[in-house]
């Protein structure tokens, strides 16, 4: 299956409109307001508590964010059957270890890929905690809020973003 | 448990949403931060603008409460940068990349590995940071129109007419 066959997807501004009017229902019904990172925390924190349960009940931040699952937990792993369900009913799923734009500019080792992938991960997760949040809750949550932090962190999220990429893809493609 | 359910639901919808305006997969991420395309900030602030009359609409009637996060300058100004350069290593987000695997991009398994870590070490870190980053510049829990002194119907109105202002423009250039 290539990307020629793949049909379009929805127009982007319906599929957000759409996501919008979900938020506010979640927050109408449940009270719930969406994020993602803090889910990290508690899955880490559980990880860490089948090596050693003192600790991590000692360590300050498990204090504050306990590992448990939580509203936020399932809603996080939600999306992946979301996601499942929508592109194995409309033939955009597909088996890919190296993203197209990835591989036409750093080829196709996709040991090259999961090391940036990983590394990326954990600066990214490190920011977003010391940021307290990200794209879901300061982004979505703290913007559509009109929260001063939303809009500080979203705007630096993209700074941060702008730049390294900038650097990363300069010179065009280089693999094609 | 009913909780736990509703988060589910939600998060099926959230997924299914995101993956049909295919802003979940790398070349969509990527493409907006190298200013190419612009599919992920069309959903994001289309989404933003939609919840924010509707979330500010019910709590005028009294049927839901803002949640806010605080302000804290030296957090998300450097969280926030700090996020941004690990995102655009990865090209996935926390959430989007479940969606990521859900379409089969198994790539996001590296990133939720490294994201993973990312939150045990910030939890290693953190009584540290309490100390110093977590509270340059804190000015607590603050919205635009509280700073400003303004209704929040004028702030939501401007914000409506920029965002269809950029829409249109980005329409134009074709990104």
């Amino acid at each position: 299956m290539d990307d020629n066959q793949e049909s379009k997807g929805w127009n982007p501004y319906l599929a957000g409109a759409l996501t919008g009017l979900l938020l506010v229902f979640s927050v109408w019904f449940t009270g719930k307001y969406v994020g993602a990172s803090t889910t990290f925390v508690r899955s880490a924190g559980l990880i860490e508590k089948v090596f050693n349960v003192e600790r991590v009940a000692n360590m300050e931040y498990f204090k504050k964010e306990i590992p448990k699952v939580d509203w936020q937990f399932l809603f996080v792993i939600g999306i992946f059957f979301g996601s499942l369900i929508a592109s194995t009913t409309s033939r955009s799923f597909r088996w890919q270890a190296v993203p197209t734009m990835w591989e036409s500019h750093f080829g196709p080792s996709k040991i090259k890929r999961a090391m940036v992938a990983f590394v990326g991960g954990v600066i990214a997760m490190f920011g977003a905690r010391l940021a307290d949040g990200c794209p879901s809750g300061h982004g979505l949550s703290g913007s559509l809020q009109l929260a001063v932090s939303g809009y500080i962190s979203l705007i630096c999220f993209f700074v941060g973003g702008v730049i390294v990429t900038t650097i990363f893809y300069r010179g065009g493609d280089k693999h094609e | 448990m009913s909780e736990l359910v509703y988060g589910f639901v939600t998060g099926i919808m959230f997924g299914f949403f995101l993956q049909k305006g295919r802003v979940i997969r790398y070349d969509k991420q990527i493409g907006a931060l190298r200013l190419i395309d612009m599919t992920i900030v069309k959903f994001m602030f289309t989404t933003i603008l939609v919840a924010m009359v509707g979330v500010y609409l019910l709590k005028d009637l009294g049927l839901a409460k803002l949640s806010l996060k605080p302000t804290i300058l030296g957090a998300n100004i450097i969280g926030g940068i700090v996020f941004g350069i690990g995102w655009g290593l990865l090209g996935y987000c926390p959430g989007t990349q479940l969606g990521a695997l859900g379409e089969g991009r198994w790539d996001a398994f590296w990133g939720i590995l490294g994201m993973l870590v990312g939150a045990g070490i910030f939890a290693e870190f953190y009584p540290a940071l309490k100390k110093t980053v977590l509270t340059w510049g804190d000015l607590g829990k603050i919205t635009i129109p509280q700073i400003l002194g303004v209704n929040h119907w004028i702030i939501i109105a401007a914000f409506v007419i920029l965002g269809i202002l950029m829409f249109r423009w980005f329409e134009k250039k074709g990104l």
